[in-house]
């Protein structure tokens, strides 16, 4: 409980603040609330589908069973499941480098590694999703498309840079 | 707009509920929970950058950002844009508001796929734990080499939108 307060801290000041404008008549509170109002009315209006769209596909496709074809000869096929298994993840950037130790010990080629770090940071599912919601299916559409080779590329030229033999090292927390 | 995102998401999950229920129903129960669990735990950071923006474009006028971000910014919006999107740390999926907000206060379609791209591709901020990872040498090329990548998908964004 304590620490859902601690969570909502600033969503219960801003609150705390918009009444007290409101009562008050204070002007800027109030153009500050109605900003609000609109980014909130849009959120609302279509991530909470989102998210059980990502809920289902969680149950529906296990992570573990993409992980197994993804090593050193896998090829296009290997490339194509790594980008998938990327997709169904989320979460900032900085929480894909363990999955990469994971990646890396299961036996991926250093270029599916870089591959994986590529699609997990611009094609992952959820955030496709917002980005449709926010900036239109048309500049996904391309983004994505424009994204994907050049991160494919990043992941041959990583290879190149780093040497076929490239280890992740485990980080402990 | 929020119209046709209702509708266009509303539809979608409305079909897959109903397919997945058809198919496996505690499954879906369970798909059900795990969403609303993660829908749970991005709930305040998301309505903290609402908030964060909100408050924040009170302060800053439209033309401010049409003029370091807009048309005739040029290289120089492309530069901030990087430099901004490289070092801050907003998760990728909770800077879409401001993105949107950007766009629609007059900044270009590829200076805002330059800030998110690197904002998603790039870490400056992460770089020591990137290093731990990988190592100097690959951590700072990844960087490098994302960064170009940003500015070519920024380039062919603003070109095709």
């Amino acid at each position: 409980m304590k620490k859902h307060l601690k969570n909502y801290m600033w969503v219960i000041l801003f609150v705390i603040f918009s009444v007290g404008s409101y009562f008050v008549g204070f002007k800027p509170g109030l153009v500050i609330y109605s900003n609000f109002n609109e980014f909130f009315i849009e959120m609302i209006s279509f991530i909470p589908f989102l998210f059980i769209i990502i809920g289902l596909f969680d149950v529906w496709l296990p992570k573990e069973m993409l992980e197994k074809h993804i090593g050193r000869e896998s090829g296009a096929k290997g490339i194509f499941l790594v980008i998938l298994l990327a997709m169904l993840q989320a979460g900032p950037l900085y929480g894909a480098f363990p999955v990469a130790y994971i990646l890396d010990k299961k036996g991926a080629s250093v270029r599916n590694i870089f591959i994986y770090l590529g699609a997990f940071s611009s094609m992952k599912l959820p955030m496709l999703g917002i980005e449709i919601g926010y900036l239109g299916i048309k500049y996904t559409i391309l983004r994505t498309l424009i994204s994907l080779p050049l991160f494919i590329f990043v992941g041959f030229l990583m290879e190149k840079i780093v040497g076929s033999d490239f280890k992740v090292e485990e980080v402990k927390a | 707009m929020v119209f046709s995102n209702t509708f266009i998401f509303g539809l979608l999950t409305g079909i897959s509920l109903l397919l997945s229920f058809i198919l496996d129903r505690e499954k879906t129960v369970l798909g059900l929970k795990k969403g609303g669990k993660m829908l749970f735990n991005i709930l305040h950071p998301f309505l903290n950058i609402l908030i964060l923006i909100s408050i924040v474009l009170f302060f800053i006028p439209d033309s401010l950002i049409v003029h370091y971000l807009g048309a005739n910014s040029g290289w120089y919006g492309f530069g901030i844009a990087a430099f901004v999107g490289s070092i801050t740390l907003i998760p990728g999926f909770i800077s879409y508001p401001l993105a949107a907000t950007l766009l629609n206060e007059g900044a270009t379609y590829a200076v805002v796929a330059v800030f998110m791209t690197t904002m998603m591709m790039v870490g400056i901020v992460t770089l020591p734990l990137e290093i731990k990872y990988f190592g100097r040498k690959a951590a700072i090329a990844r960087n490098v080499l994302n960064l170009i990548a940003a500015i070519i998908i920024g380039i062919f964004m603003g070109w095709l939108m």
